[in-house]
């Protein structure tokens, strides 16, 4: 099955949330471990929000889900976000 | 510049149709004045939203075509490509009913990860470009960025098309190959070659990407841009081949050879 996208699609909706790329940010699988970036994983667009899954296991690792006015950011299956951070 | 491009929180702003280009019989370029543009890196796309009369509203994101220096112009342009998709809800808007003159409402630059930049701390490695159909529009902002940043960084672009007639941008890919300072392309035709070529049509495999490639030990950036199928296929073979995943650099547009 090829159904999926990635998650350099997540950039324009995480980049209404954060103000740092999060596209570029290394993640920890919280099911098998895996280090992957952001923007590798496998998005499937198609539920009412956004799933990202971790392209070593198909865990959920995410999801948003946008309503008017609200945002919901689900980070269960990531236990860490490494994220580039510029020099002072 | 680059700062600006990866940093702060973005919203929606509105662009301006200045000008389209048709690319082939169902790809389109669209031109955008876009007040107020942050600056991009070759690579980035936007988000594009149309909102129907009715309040209904959909977004899907396209691949930047232009270069970076454009975008720093007065007033900033920014232009996107667009491949028709038979059953697209938002691709047949854009490639037929946009006019000159007509608002586009846009997110970005969008994505960090997926981008090449000519003053990064690995801007002289060579770079091989792969792209699957309209896949290549990311990567023609890169080299086009290559020679707005008078970059001699050595390119190699393979670009997998199904016939002559959807190529695109296929005579500048022309021009910048007989400039000679160091971009090389090789079109590999999965179903109609031109007449007079030699090569077999088909799909990329290993020994086109070994021949038209670089070898791994020149520890080559890569970029591979195309449908979901095309992606994991090339960067398989190219893990194949010696190259290592952390250098392989990937963008999927879903499964069918567009934006949903």
């Amino acid at each position: 099955m090829s159904d999926y996208m990635d998650g350099n699609m997540l950039g324009g909706e995480l980049a209404e949330l954060f103000s740092m790329d999060v596209t570029s940010a290394a993640l920890t699988c919280v099911s098998c471990g895996a280090s992957w970036v952001v923007a590798q994983t496998r998005v499937y667009p198609h539920a009412p929000g956004v799933v990202a899954r971790c392209p070593t296991c198909d865990a959920v690792l995410l999801r948003l889900v946008r309503g008017p006015g609200r945002a919901w950011l689900d980070l269960r299956g990531v236990t860490c976000l490494q994220l580039a951070v510029p020099a002072q | 510049m680059a700062r600006a491009a990866v940093l702060g929180r973005l919203t929606w702003r509105v662009g301006t149709v200045a000008a389209l280009r048709d690319e082939t019989a169902t790809a389109r370029t669209i031109v955008l004045d876009v007040p107020g543009w942050p600056g991009h890196l070759a690579g980035q796309h936007v988000d594009v939203r149309l909102t129907a009369p009715d309040g209904y509203s959909t977004e899907r994101s396209y691949s930047i075509a232009s270069a970076p220096a454009d975008g720093q112009a007065d007033p900033p342009v920014v232009e996107l490509t667009v491949q028709r998709l038979p059953d697209g809800e938002v691709s047949p808007y854009l490639t037929q009913t946009l006019a000159v003159g007509y608002p586009l409402e846009l997110r970005g630059p969008v994505g960090g990860w997926f981008v090449w930049n000519p003053d990064g701390p690995a801007s002289t490695r060579p770079v091989l470009l792969v792209a699957g159909g309209s896949g290549v529009v990311p990567l023609m902002a890169m080299i086009r960025e290559r020679a707005a940043a008078g970059s001699r960084a050595p390119f190699r672009l393979i670009y997998s098309v199904r016939d002559p007639g959807a190529l695109l941008y296929g005579d500048e890919l022309a021009r910048c190959e007989q400039a000679g300072d160091g971009v090389g392309v090789r079109y590999v035709y999965t179903r109609t070659a031109p007449p007079g070529s030699t090569e077999p049509t088909g799909r990329i495999n290993a020994a086109i990407l070994a021949s038209a490639g670089w070898p791994p030990d020149q520890s080559p950036a890569v970029f591979v841009c195309g449908p979901t199928g095309f992606v994991e296929a090339v960067a398989d073979l190219l893990v194949r081949a010696g190259h290592g995943a952390g250098a392989i650099k990937t963008e999927r547009f879903g499964p069918s050879g567009g934006k949903p």
